[in-house]
């Protein structure tokens, strides 16, 4: 499997023919072409130089029209990757218009539906509820997944802002969990938190870690079967603040572990258990941790559970602070 | 009397929605579906408060907002932006502009919109 993948990295009519560019556009062809062009010019002028030596006039000339072409090519190259990031900007303009577009009918929706069940058009038998209660979680979903396409299409075109303020994330964490309680309960999760003592703060955007967290915790307890317990601890390590959550759910199987952070990548095990979802996640997850300097990670096995981690930077004066008020 | 309510809002559908809840909960709504319909009622009709999309024809929500708070007749009406615009630059210009609440549609369920609107008349 593997030696196929890397040989169909060879293959360039394939690769181009999978980027939608015509050969001409298409980075991979050209630097074959660009390849072919060297050797041959090189052979060239080596035959040429053999067989004029003695007219250096000529063999400069040689080598400036070797530089000339290669120059050329290099320009050609150059301008089909900026075709393909500006194909790439364009594709993340349209999701994020597209997104727009969708949350209008969508709130429309979701307001009308909240109307009739409400009972305040008249009364809803039984069973109608029921179908309105699906139509109600679908639109929900929808919701949902809208809001992380737009999040996505705005860490694309770098447009994520990020607000920082000096946050506990001790006292972030333990409102989502106070949040997350009644879902936990009724997925027979315990969850428990086991922060240090005397954490520094940390500069972040408080509705962005929000996301990161809420993340983290939903798949934790989500991919619990029957029950199960979430850990959360939080420690200062270093210069870093770190942060880990461990579920005793139904763990990642080793051959997708690579894919995890991958946009719209779902694993197949949870496949079988959940059909909601939208593999945006832990994109997104990654995409903030980084952005706000930190680093984040896994280890899974299958059937017994995934820990997974993520440190943010603690400024300087922080640690001075802490060092001053543990003497 | 019952208070009044005008809702500067494109779509019918939502003027729908908001018209029957509204008028349950005792409001009167008027409803004007651009932004120029809207600030000419805002003067005529003088209501309680003013519900706002950004979004609008003719005049966008921006606008009807600076302009209703410059007028003395309507300055001191206060308005509750109801948008599906969520970023911080729009938000943030909204309340300088002098909205009294930013609720994003998305983020909200029909109810918890109607229990702002109540917050903001002191009900």
């Amino acid at each position: 499997m593997k030696l196929r993948e890397i040989l169909s990295q060879f293959n360039i009519f394939a690769q181009c023919k999978k980027y939608g560019l015509s050969l001409w556009q298409c980075p991979q062809f050209l630097f074959f072409v660009m390849g072919i062009i060297i050797v041959a010019s090189t052979l060239a002028a080596y035959l040429i130089g053999s067989r004029y030596v003695e007219d250096p006039q000529i063999v400069a000339l040689m080598v400036i029209v070797v530089t000339a072409i290669l120059f050329i090519i290099a320009v050609i190259i150059t301008r089909s990757f900026e075709r393909l990031a500006e194909a790439n900007r364009l594709k993340s303009e349209f999701v994020s218009v597209v997104s727009h577009q969708l949350r209008s009918p969508l709130s429309n929706l979701r307001w009308a539906l909240e109307l009739i069940m409400s009972g305040r058009l008249g009364k809803i038998e039984e069973k109608q509820l029921e179908y309105f209660k699906i139509l109600k979680e679908n639109s929900n979903r929808m919701r949902e997944l809208v809001s992380d396409l737009l999040t996505v299409s705005r860490i694309e075109t770098a447009k994520l802002p990020l607000e920082k303020e000096e946050c506990q994330l001790e006292e972030i964490t333990q409102n989502i969990i106070k949040e997350f309680e009644p879902f936990a309960e009724a997925s027979n999760v315990e969850i428990i938190l086991k922060p240090q003592k005397k954490l520094p703060k940390v500069s972040i955007d408080t509705s962005q870690i929000k996301l990161v967290i809420e993340n983290l915790l939903d798949n934790a307890i989500r991919y619990i079967k029957e029950t199960g317990r979430v850990e959360i601890k939080l420690e200062k390590q270093d210069r870093s603040l770190y942060f880990e959550i461990k579920d005793s759910g139904v763990g990642i199987p080793r051959g997708d572990q690579r894919y995890i952070f991958q946009k719209f990548f779902r694993s197949e095990n949870i496949m079988r258990y959940q059909t909601q979802g939208s593999g945006l996640g832990l994109y997104i997850t990654r995409a903030i941790i980084e952005k706000l300097g930190g680093k984040i990670g896994f280890k899974s096995q299958e059937g017994i559970g995934s820990t997974f981690w993520f440190t943010l930077p603690i400024k300087k004066q922080d640690e001075l602070k802490i060092h001053r008020s543990s003497k | 009397m019952n208070k009044k309510i005008l809702f500067i809002e494109d779509e019918s559908a939502l003027q729908k929605t908001f018209g029957e809840v509204l008028s349950q909960e005792g409001y009167e709504m008027i409803s004007a579906l651009d932004g120029e319909i809207g600030l000419r009622l805002a003067k005529e009709k003088k209501p309680d408060l003013i519900l706002l999309d950004l979004i609008l024809p003719k005049v966008n929500g921006f606008d009807v907002l600076k302009q209703l708070k410059e007028d003395k007749e309507t300055k001191s009406i206060p308005v509750v932006v109801l948008t599906n615009l969520e970023g911080m630059r729009d938000i943030n210009k909204v309340i300088e502009l002098g909205a009294t609440t930013y609720l994003v549609k998305a983020n909200y369920s029909l109810g918890e919109v109607v229990e702002k609107i109540k917050k903001t008349l002191g009900q």
